[in-house]
């Protein structure tokens, strides 16, 4: 590891200002920075932690009902948290996904998000949330819808100093799942990863939130098939619809991991089955 | 680069010290601190030989620098046995004979412990599922996974 200055700011506009400066990196969990910086893929001069920051971590249920999750929260809470589990069942279960427990302890959702990597395991979890991110830097706050957030793998619209704060959870879902697509138990990435949440009125589906990650350049939200649900309940025939409308709605790449014909296959397969484990939750 | 003052809370003694912010908790430990038993393993998170226990939460120490463990509380696997009796998962460990080389053996006892700590009413898939950032190259698991199970009936009738 190369040597870089440490600076342990105690607010956010120390924080961005020290980060808008060039090679200067935020330190969350460090599962992924220290990793880096180890395999010299990342070389800062100056590492920002955000841990003396207080404020950024946290699970709490507003006084509107939605749920807010600081960024520094570690996935660990997010995967025990009784309410995130309750109303948002497949970011809970995208969250236990990570790494081990080890990496859990350590790794934060606010990392898991801003490394933008298109196979994150929280990522499929919030878009069918809605989920709503603050942004904070020396110039103020703002905004940005999740499915806004990502520009290409690893690319995010957030500028020089800009640091996410919060994840607001305004849609609980009444039934929500999410698959991940690998090989071993634990301590693998997603090959895919597909979260289903729908809302339900007397087996009518008002509302249906699908999220793909790994099979395009950025985390989508397959919305095509969203349209075909909203509406109407759920046959054989419309889950096939649905599933092939999400494969459409994919570009994956090959990879050597898998190719892209098996990932497009499977986005139909496992949007099915997320959303018939949705719909049988709700 | 400049050094950074930090306060290590190790197994119940306090180290003040001037650390450099690449090393991470890991190298603080063992080559600083001289606490060798914590073992260096992959050093990408992916083995588990280097788990100690961080304000009561398993973490690999190999992902944490060491300037940001200041003031935290942190138990090493020299830290378990507590007036020369071994903790029930060390224990547990040499009577199932839940090693070979034991190179990995610090990290699956502390994780077991922090398991314990948590929940010891948990069943051996869980047990199983729990322990996968943890990875032997010696044995088959059996008598890693008996040693646990065998400490968590321990703690379970003796709560």
């Amino acid at each position: 590891m190369k040597g870089f200055e440490f600076f342990e700011p105690t607010t956010l506009a120390e924080a961005s200002r020290l980060f808008a400066q060039e090679h200067a990196q935020l330190l969350a969990g460090g599962t992924d920075l220290v990793i880096g910086m180890k395999a010299l893929t990342e070389t800062p001069q100056s590492v920002i932690s955000l841990q003396k920051i207080s404020g950024l971590a946290g699970v709490t249920t507003e006084a509107d009902g939605s749920i807010s999750v600081g960024a520094m929260t570690k996935v660990r809470e997010i995967e025990l948290s009784a309410d995130i589990q309750k109303h948002h069942t497949a970011l809970a279960e995208g969250a236990a996904e990570i790494g081990s427990i080890q990496i859990r302890n350590l790794a934060t959702i606010g990392g898991n998000i801003a490394h933008a990597s298109p196979a994150a395991d929280t990522v499929a979890g919030l878009l069918v949330a809605d989920a709503q991110v603050d942004i904070a830097s020396a110039d103020g706050e703002r905004t940005v819808s999740i499915d806004e957030l990502f520009t290409g793998p690893g690319q995010t619209v957030l500028t020089p100093g800009e640091i996410i704060t919060r994840f607001r959870l305004p849609n609980p879902a009444s039934g929500s799942h999410y698959i991940k697509h690998k090989i071993r138990e634990v301590m693998d990435l997603a090959f895919i990863g597909v979260a289903a949440a729908v809302n339900l009125d007397n087996g009518t589906i008002t509302d249906a939130r699908i999220g793909l990650a790994a099979v395009a350049p950025t985390p989508i939200r397959a919305t095509e098939a969203e349209n075909l649900l909203r509406g109407n309940e759920l046959t054989a025939e419309l889950l096939e619809q649905a599933g092939e409308a999400a494969a459409a709605a994919s570009s994956p790449i090959s990879d050597l991991r898998c190719s892209a014909e098996h990932r497009k296959e499977m986005v139909d397969v496992l949007t099915r089955r997320t959303l018939q484990e949705a719909v049988a939750r709700a | 680069m400049a050094k950074h003052p930090v306060s290590l809370k190790v197994n119940g003694d306090e180290y003040d010290l001037l650390v450099e912010p690449r090393k991470t908790l890991l190298a603080v430990l063992r080559d600083t601190i001289g606490l060798t038993g914590t073992k260096e393993g992959c050093s990408t998170g992916d083995c588990g030989a280097c788990t100690v226990i961080v304000d009561g939460k398993a973490v690999t120490s190999c992902m944490v620098l060491g300037v940001t463990a200041s003031e935290k509380q942190i138990t090493t696997i020299e830290g378990l046995a507590s007036d020369g009796e071994l903790h029930p998962v060390q224990q547990a460990f040499i009577n199932t004979g839940g090693y070979q080389c034991g190179f990995c053996t610090p990290g699956f006892i502390m994780a077991s412990k922090a398991l314990l700590d948590e929940n010891p009413d948990r069943t051996e898939e869980e047990f199983r599922h729990a322990l996968g950032g943890n990875i032997c190259r010696c044995t088959g698991y059996t008598k890693i996974l008996e040693a646990i199970l065998n400490a968590a009936e321990e703690v379970r009738t003796s709560a």
